[in-house]
């Protein structure tokens, strides 16, 4: 497959790495000359140096026959342009760009990237994880429900202990799909399971019922 | 008319003065402060600093009630990014963006935005002043 990286900052030369460790062909573009010359030693002639936001780059790097363009660099709106130019000039049938700023998530999917990685929402998330304090935690955003996934773990604070799984009023339309027991048994929630604390529920919720969420299973009000 | 214009430097403060001058409502977003210098002081407009592609200080500025959204800072990328949020997701009526890379203008056009590629202006302008009649001449070379 033939994938092209624009943008070769840490990201984007560890991403071309890897794909060029799996087999791939792949065509880091970077705009910066010394950063050039620092990727090359490693990557080779699978390094290009220019603006990835450029036309005329773009079809010197042969972008009309990738089948994949991730736009890694760490501006949103270079990020943005470089997949919309991608899309729509070279006709490249996935495009994924990297979001710096999470408030941008919403604006990418709606001007048309295929996917996006966000990187601030990963790095807090897997950090929020491994935070004994921290009640719950989003795992992912299920693209196009407006809901989550997200872990809480039960504490003795919460207002639904030792109720019935399938008679639970959860707030808004959260639905509990996994419970993770003290002993690691792992179930889906049936009639006769009840709430404990210690046990970790792996949710699906809206954003905005969140918080509620969070206050009956852990019993913690909104901060 | 109601206008939002995304860029204080020379074109977005010039354009914003001679839009107050004759009426318009107007309101500039600069994300530095010290770009509004170049305002007139007694600037009738409003200036508010804030990035135009915060979907959170362009509300503020007022661009649900826009009828025209202009941007023009340094970046194309940052300047074609503006004028998506505002045309797809507040609906401005009008939304022109200017763009250095007359290529990139070329795609965001077919794209549906308003784009000004002002090297190609300048170009066209240049060649006026030399030659005259600007079209004839643009095609015999």
């Amino acid at each position: 497959m033939y994938v092209i990286v624009a943008g070769g900052g840490k990201v984007g030369f560890a991403l071309s790495q890897s794909l060029l460790a799996n087999g791939h062909e792949v065509l880091c573009i970077e705009k910066d000359a010394r950063r050039c010359a620092v990727i090359v030693e490693d990557l080779g002639s699978a390094t290009f140096q220019g603006d990835c936001c450029e036309v005329s780059v773009l079809e010197e790097a042969g972008t009309g026959r990738a089948q994949v363009f991730v736009a890694v660099t760490g501006d949103d709106e270079d990020n943005l342009i470089a997949c919309q130019v991608a899309k729509r000039r070279f006709h490249v049938p996935r495009t994924v760009a990297r979001i710096n700023d999470p408030k941008n998530r919403e604006i990418f999917s709606i001007l048309g990237v295929d996917a996006t990685v966000n990187s601030t929402d990963v790095i807090m998330s897997q950090i929020a994880q491994e935070m004994p304090t921290h009640p719950l935690t989003q795992v992912v955003s299920l693209r196009g429900t407006g809901r989550e996934l997200c872990q809480v773990e039960v504490t003795e604070r919460s207002p639904l202990l030792g109720q019935s799984l399938n008679a639970l009023e959860l707030p808004g339309e959260s639905e509990i799909i996994l419970i993770v027991d003290q002993d690691r048994k792992v179930s889906t929630p049936s009639s006769g399971m009840r709430l404990h604390a210690g046990q970790i529920v792996l949710a699906v919720t809206r954003g905005e019922d969140e918080d509620a969420l969070r206050e009956a299973l852990a019993g913690v009000a909104p901060d | 008319m109601k206008f939002l214009i995304m860029g204080c430097g020379r074109v977005g403060s010039g354009l914003a003065r001679s839009l107050t001058d004759e009426g318009h409502d107007v309101t500039i977003m600069d994300i530095r402060q010290e770009a509004f210098l170049r305002l007139p002081t007694l600037f009738r407009g409003t200036a508010i600093i804030g990035s135009g592609l915060d979907l959170m200080a362009l509300r503020r500025a007022g661009v649900e009630g826009a009828d025209v959204f202009i941007a023009v800072t340094q970046g194309d990328n940052r300047n074609l990014m503006a004028a998506q949020v505002a045309r797809h997701i507040f609906h401005v009526p009008r939304v022109i963006a200017r763009v250095y890379d007359d290529s990139r203008a070329e795609i965001f056009r077919e794209l549906g935005l308003e784009t000004l590629s002002s090297p190609r202006h300048v170009i066209g302008l240049m060649r006026e002043m030399v030659f005259g009649q600007p079209d004839a001449q643009a095609e015999t070379g």
